[in-house]
């Protein structure tokens, strides 16, 4: 968020590795969790960095107001939202121009992979609110979206899985924070459903020729494969940590 | 052999685990899809198949309630019409009950008020009479155990866990009646209407329920809540043992 502020540090050190130390190939530190939220059908909590997102799915539940319910399927609705302390300078709470756009990018990178057409005249919600933002927010949100849908039991076809790819200094580098998309010469989030093989969401910010880009397209699902494994581990891991108590 | 699964009995799967290639029966519609010859998961849930007669099935962990024809369902009345009662059956579609239906007789709306029978809050028990996907499910308070409930408590669970209350053969509901004394009826939505002798063993029904809910994917459950209950019991006097 935000333009380019005060002076272009260096984004790609003497000895080729970024500014935070990583190596251009590799994503940030990840966390995530299901089931964080109570009240929620399903939840989900997704750290990349310092990037913290928080999913919560109801439904499928019925659609309200009524005249929005699809005959044949379910209404997928989003809301991405940023919190206001999640950036250095606060943020007003009311949805921006981003942010409802990013909603809705985000519900079509959803759709092809979760089974709508299983609840006639239903609405699922996803909500998203993004606690602390350091770039990479849509990402982040999407890979806690589709963790949210799996842990309500939402029938989906596959998980979905979301990194960006930026270019640096002339390096193209993965899982991109806010400082290299601040001062970088392109951003380019990406998602996918590996298992089905299909690209959900791909976006271009900047200037890549088309070998760049080839070359950022396959960094990106190299990243999504990663974070995949992860997600599935997330989900599986809830039900054998539990103990049984006598 | 017309297909090979390529996971193990029982095993935890996620959405988009590939579980057999082949063909195969799919006794689970709603947790599993199917590409080409392929068979994925659709869900979070355990593996379940039959080599012999080639099924395969998943049962999902977490869920939602999906109306089904001849479900008991346990619903709460939302709103009141002129001949009919809408209620809240924790379903993505609301369940309509016909007060000619619920009362027996036909009904002239000018002459009485759907109030005086059953009003918004109230509980019933009924059956989902007819349900497809293109109509909101029609219930039917006709037939024995039905109708409104006028005592005891509601328990709510996630209604994927509720095959698990129930037990094998109604064997696990039968042994939370039989230690605790208490009756339960137990709706397909994940309500359970609960009715005991006293305020203790309310207390250990309605525990031992949450802790059916957190195990149920782990096995020996019977016995754990058996165990459970007598422990209980002990540690609140209400019989003699060590403590």
């Amino acid at each position: 968020m935000g333009g380019a502020k005060g002076e272009k540090p260096k984004l790609i050190l003497e000895n080729g590795l970024r500014h935070d130390g990583r190596r251009p190939d590799e994503l940030r530190p990840i966390k995530m969790q299901v089931g964080v939220l109570k009240n929620a059908n399903g939840s989900a909590y997704v750290e990349f960095g310092k990037t913290r997102v928080i999913a919560a799915v109801y439904g499928p539940r019925e659609a309200q107001p009524k005249h929005i319910a699809i005959p044949y399927r379910a209404v997928l609705r989003c809301r991405y939202h940023m919190a206001p302390f999640s950036t250095d300078d606060r943020k007003s709470p009311a949805p921006t121009r981003r942010e409802i756009e990013l909603s809705k990018v985000i519900r079509e990178a959803l759709e092809p992979v979760v089974l709508t057409e299983m609840f006639p005249r239903a609405a699922i919600d996803v909500f998203i609110e993004v606690i602390s933002a350091d770039g990479g927010t849509r990402t982040t949100s999407l890979t806690a979206a589709s963790l949210a849908l799996a842990d309500a039991g939402i029938p989906m076809r596959d998980l979905v899985a979301a990194v960006a790819v930026g270019k640096v200094d002339g390096v193209l580098v993965l899982d991109i924070d806010q400082v290299e998309d601040n001062f970088g010469e392109a951003d380019m989030p990406v998602a996918a459903a590996p298992a089905l093989g299909e690209i959900t969401l791909l976006q271009l910010n900047g200037v890549l020729t088309r070998e760049e880009f080839e070359e950022a397209l396959d960094l990106a699902l190299k990243g999504i494969e990663q974070i995949y494994r992860m997600q599935k581990e997330t989900l599986k891991r809830k039900y054998l940590e539990v103990e049984v108590e006598v | 052999m017309p297909g090979t699964v390529k996971v193990g009995q029982r095993e935890l799967v996620a959405p988009g685990d590939l579980i057999a290639e082949g063909d195969f029966k799919i006794l689970s519609p709603s947790t599993i899809y199917k590409v080409g010859r392929k068979y994925y998961s659709a869900v979070v849930g355990l593996v379940q198949y039959d080599e012999s007669s080639n099924t395969l099935k998943i049962i999902p962990l977490e869920g939602y309630y999906y109306p089904q024809p001849e479900d008991i369902v346990v619903g709460v009345i939302r709103s009141v019409g002129l001949t009919s009662w809408e209620v809240d059956i924790r379903a993505p579609f609301p369940g309509i009950l016909y007060a000619s239906d619920f009362l027996g007789r036909p009904i002239n709306p000018a002459r009485e008020e759907l109030t005086d029978y059953l009003d918004v809050g109230d509980v019933i028990v009924a059956k989902i009479e007819v349900f497809d996907r293109t109509r909101d499910p029609l219930l039917s308070t006709k037939g024995k155990g039905l109708g409104k409930v006028t005592k005891g408590a509601i328990v709510e669970i996630n209604p994927a866990k509720v095959p698990r209350v129930i037990g094998k053969k109604g064997s696990m509901q039968s042994t939370l009646e039989n230690e605790t004394g208490c009756k339960l009826v137990v709706g397909r939505n994940g309500r359970i209407v609960i009715d005991c002798p006293n305020r203790d063993l309310k207390d250990i029904l309605v525990l031992a329920i949450r802790k059916i809910e957190r195990e149920a994917h782990i096995p020996g459950l019977t016995d754990r809540i058996k165990e459970f209950i007598a422990k209980e019991k002990v540690r609140r006097g209400l019989i003699g043992g060590r403590s």
